[in-house]
């Protein structure tokens, strides 16, 4: 497999909630070796924005090359992106990082916030029974685009949607129970997923967050506590763009 | 028209004057997937110390304007790993291999380059200003008598000739590189990053874990041109000029300042091709000027 850096077009851009947007892009490259839970580097047209934005894969249409970025705006870099149009131009790199291992067992895809869109790829990639249990602070994204594939379950902070709390209040208040998890989101829920997953004894994989710079593996500026000596390194810190961004959860501290 | 791009640093030949930064291009490997390496002058690694470092808590790296702030904290597996993993793999390469070292005292940097003394290694580069490491590495970088004495105990121990990596983190460059010229360095390396800080006015914290960091990208630039043109009029001995190189043009006003090769640092986190783009942009200028001998453009700046 090779990554490849190319400039891809933009095939469509709608905005999916505040601040929250979809983008297609025709990526052949990328799309041919991309699968669930990897991510593309986008790259502002900025010259004083050097770093790229390490955004995942929603969606990977292998038979017509195209990849989906859906992204929240937090910074120029993100805003720039939102602001490309069809036919647009959008350097990116790809496909990085290891993706979710598809298990096909009665599963649990776990989305929160800014999480959710890598799980809808692993929703389209799993065979196996699928509950989709997608957590918002408020205002909602792509909940209805799960539900071709599975059960939905939803928790909102503000209770205006599912179960008022968090994903986990959400299994709990359903009575739901998985063989596997994999899950996406802000790090106190994947430790909490985590602690759960270890009571109850189920595999569970996270995909994690952290700051890159260069995202492929060479920089170490975004490394995370492992549970075992890292093999790079050889101390306890797993580089997540290039030995993740998705771990057993046995195998990192959050 | 034949060009010649080969420079001699210390009786070592690169087939050409563009190597890439300590730090950013890791042993290479994961660079090696958009990189010919054999097209590079000389692979730099990141530091190795003698024992494996786990490096600085996360936050590591921001962007900043025109530049990023990293506090890695030189994570490195440690020299035995380094020999026995990364060393096979870069001599795979039609290149030089320059093995960056570092340490929190003498003696640890002495223990590694004892360690590489019989090791196909062709140059080492000693890392004293390193800003991200409190004792140790800057703690060499910012007193000339240190420079000076570190230097001397590099070269009783090195069977390689030695670059010694200079800070830009002090009041005059001159008398840092004229120490190493003293203590014995073959070759001087220059600039590290600048030590910096960035704060997240959202959240009220320091962007970085290590609060401070050391600035790098085309934002430092100018300040490493002259920097690297102070230096190599104040001693005799080549230098190599890295600071915010993202093109041949860039790299091209450090050989015109005076350096004898040039490292590409942080572009390479923004075009991986960065570095073989560098290399064909300075042949490009070459023919473009009917440049014959790359030699003539070092140091060739002059009034206006």
């Amino acid at each position: 497999m090779a990554k490849i850096k190319m400039t891809a077009k933009v095939e469509s851009q709608v905005a999916l909630a505040l601040d929250v947007f979809s983008m297609w892009i025709e990526a052949g490259e990328i799309a041919k070796q991309a699968a669930a839970g990897q991510f593309v580097s986008v790259y502002s047209k900025d010259g004083s924005k050097l770093l790229p934005r390490p955004i995942s894969l929603c969606e990977v249409d292998k038979e017509n090359g195209r990849i989906r970025l859906v992204y929240r705006v937090v910074g120029g870099g993100t805003k720039e992106f939102s602001a490309y149009r069809a036919g647009d131009t959008v350097e990116v790199l790809g496909p990085l990082g290891n993706g979710f291992p598809l298990i096909h067992k009665k599963a649990f895809l776990i989305g929160g916030g800014i999480g959710i869109p890598p799980m809808l790829q692993l929703a389209k990639s799993l065979e196996g029974e699928k509950q989709m249990i997608l957590g918002y602070r408020d205002i909602r994204f792509l909940d209805e685009e799960f539900a071709a594939y599975g059960t939905v379950y939803l928790a909102t902070e503000d209770g205006s949607a599912g179960t008022k709390g968090n994903v986990l209040d959400a299994i709990r208040e359903n009575g739901l129970d998985a063989e596997v998890i994999f899950a996406c989101g802000p790090t106190p829920m994947l430790r909490a997923i985590k602690a759960y997953a270890a009571e109850k004894g189920i595999e569970c994989y996270l995909s994690l967050e952290e700051r890159m710079a260069c995202g492929v593996g060479a920089c170490l500026g975004c490394v995370c506590q492992s549970t075992d000596v890292d093999h790079h390194s050889h101390v306890h810190n797993k580089r997540v763009c290039k030995d993740g961004p998705v771990f057993r959860a046995e195998e990192v501290e959050l | 028209m034949s060009l010649n791009m080969k420079v001699n640093l210390a009786g070592v030949e690169l087939k050409n004057p563009v190597m890439e930064a300590s730090g950013t291009f890791g042993s290479g490997m994961e660079y090696s997937e958009f990189v010919d390496l054999n097209k590079l002058g000389a692979v730099v690694t990141k530091g190795v110390a003698n024992v494996p470092w786990p490096g600085n808590p996360t936050p590591r790296v921001v962007e900043t304007y025109g530049g990023m702030l990293n506090a890695i904290g030189l994570q490195n597996p440690g020299i035995d790993v380094f020999v026995e993993r990364d060393l096979p793999f870069l001599k795979q390469f039609d290149t030089k291999v320059i093995v960056n070292v570092c340490g929190k005292t003498t003696e640890q940097y002495l223990e590694v380059v004892e360690r590489l003394a019989d090791e196909p290694v062709d140059m080492l580069e000693i890392n004293i200003s390193c800003p991200n490491v409190k004792e140790g590495g800057i703690a060499f970088g910012q007193d000339p008598k240190a420079v000076e004495a570190i230097t001397r105990e590099v070269k009783k121990y090195a069977k390689q000739p030695i670059i010694m990596k200079l800070s830009p983190n002090v009041t005059d460059i001159k008398v840092m590189a004229k120490a190493a010229e003293a203590g014995g360095a073959d070759v001087i390396s220059l600039i590290n990053t600048l030590t910096g800080m960035k704060i997240d006015i959202n959240r009220r914290t320091f962007a970085l874990a290590n609060k401070t960091g050391g600035l790098s990208g085309p934002a430092i630039k100018p300040v490493a041109v002259r920097m690297v043109y102070e230096a190599s009029h104040a001693v005799k001995i080549p230098v190599i000029g890295m600071g915010g190189i993202m093109t041949a043009d860039d790299a091209l006003e450090f050989i015109l300042a005076g350096a004898c090769a040039v490292s590409v640092g942080t572009a390479n986190f923004h075009n991986p091709y960065a570095t073989v783009e560098v290399v064909e942009g300075i042949r490009r200028y070459m023919e473009k000027y009917q440049v014959e001998d790359i030699h003539s453009l070092i140091g060739a700046v002059h009034d206006r």
